[in-house]
């Protein structure tokens, strides 16, 4: 069996179904979020408001939120394993990919904790 | 016709060129891309590839011919050009070049090698032979098939970027043919080696190894039951 520490769920078939089911959860909240801006007649600020401030939207958000940060972090790993290995760019491959693996990781942390800023308010 | 080839010697060229031959082709018949080889090889013997059975049957003479991995000796010349004058001849992509169109296949054979391509069963044989009932044995109907020519593992990017973690289509399709038969009891064993991220879940559903299968195989059906057995065992 092959090994990695810096994939999501450290097992294929976790990281697999994660990422299908975020895909799932960010396509129903994107669908829905654009049925509403299309149904709803003069989309202004307080309709905008109005929707957001509502439990089930931020249920909704914040499921979506955590969807896009696992699926990000599944597929930026998957990019990096498969271009910044010591195949692709030579012996120093395993550092590089772990520094640039690093910096996406705290990219996602910061953009959840930041969304989450935005949606709640706080 | 003018047939390019790719010509490398690591020994004594820098770097690897392609060739050009004119072949006088007979008139009104449509030769395989193996003939079109053996005729420039008489005109020089230098030219390296591999050939055995010439029928498809060994898959030796597995080249990438006008782009599109396949079989030199039962790819008609017509099929190859896609009906144009000029036939480009190269080396399967993604493993290393012993010599011109010959490939060092040592990564493609490990990879075999991993899903254990033998039936592992402790209990003790009977007398004569393993039974298996028809249905049990029609469920290895196109996985057994395989001959190995590489055809497809070598068009299969994610093998190119991982060809020492990612086994490829033709070891999976071979790891299913054994978790499909029903003589085999190493059922849990195989698919505990194969639940990491790269053995088998680095394959993106592309299909390039179905687009060239010499044998008319599917690799990615076998690799959609896998992860579907994967997903049943650990769900």
């Amino acid at each position: 069996m092959v090994r990695n520490v810096m994939s999501f769920g450290r097992n294929g078939l976790s990281d697999w179904v994660v990422q299908r089911v975020s895909a799932v959860i960010l396509g129903v909240y994107f669908v829905g979020l654009l049925g509403f801006m299309v149904l709803t007649p003069d989309l202004g600020y307080a309709e905008w408001q109005a929707l957001f401030s509502s439990t089930w939207m931020r249920i909704a958000s914040l499921a979506a939120l955590l969807a896009l940060c696992a699926h990000a972090w599944i597929g930026m790993w998957t990019v990096a394993t498969d271009y910044l290995n010591n195949y692709m760019i030579g012996s120093k491959g395993t550092v590089i990919r772990f520094v640039f693996q690093a910096a996406c990781v705290l990219l996602i942390f910061i953009y959840l904790v930041w969304g989450v800023q935005i949606l709640w308010g706080l | 016709m003018l047939v390019s080839v790719y010509r490398y010697n690591p020994e004594t060229d820098s770097k690897p060129s392609m060739q050009d031959y004119e072949i006088e082709l007979p008139e009104g018949r449509d030769l395989m891309v193996l003939d079109v080889l053996s005729l420039i090889k008489k005109e020089d013997p230098s030219v390296a590839y591999r050939r055995s059975c010439r029928e498809g049957v060994c898959g030796s003479d597995g080249m990438n011919m006008n782009g599109t991995n396949g079989l030199a000796c039962i790819t008609p010349v017509s099929v190859a050009t896609k009906g144009g004058n000029k036939l480009v001849l190269r080396p399967l992509p993604g493993l290393p070049v012993v010599r011109d169109l010959v490939v060092d296949m040592s990564i493609f054979y490990k990879q075999f090698e991993k899903v254990k391509p033998f039936l592992l069963n402790d209990t003790p044989a009977p007398a004569i032979e393993r039974l298996q009932s028809p249905e049990d044995r029609a469920k290895l109907d196109g996985l057994y098939e395989c001959i190995l020519c590489a055809c497809c593992t070598t068009n299969c990017p994610s093998f190119w970027w991982n060809p020492d973690k990612f086994i490829g289509p033709a070891g999976l399709l071979q790891a299913y043919r054994f978790l499909a038969d029903s003589r085999d009891e190493a059922t849990e064993e195989r698919l505990e080696d194969l639940q990491d991220p790269f053995s088998v879940f680095r394959c993106r559903v592309i299909m390039n190894c179905v687009a060239v299968c010499p044998k008319g195989l599917n690799p990615t059906k076998a690799i959609g039951h896998i992860r579907h057995m994967l997903l049943e065992r650990g769900a």
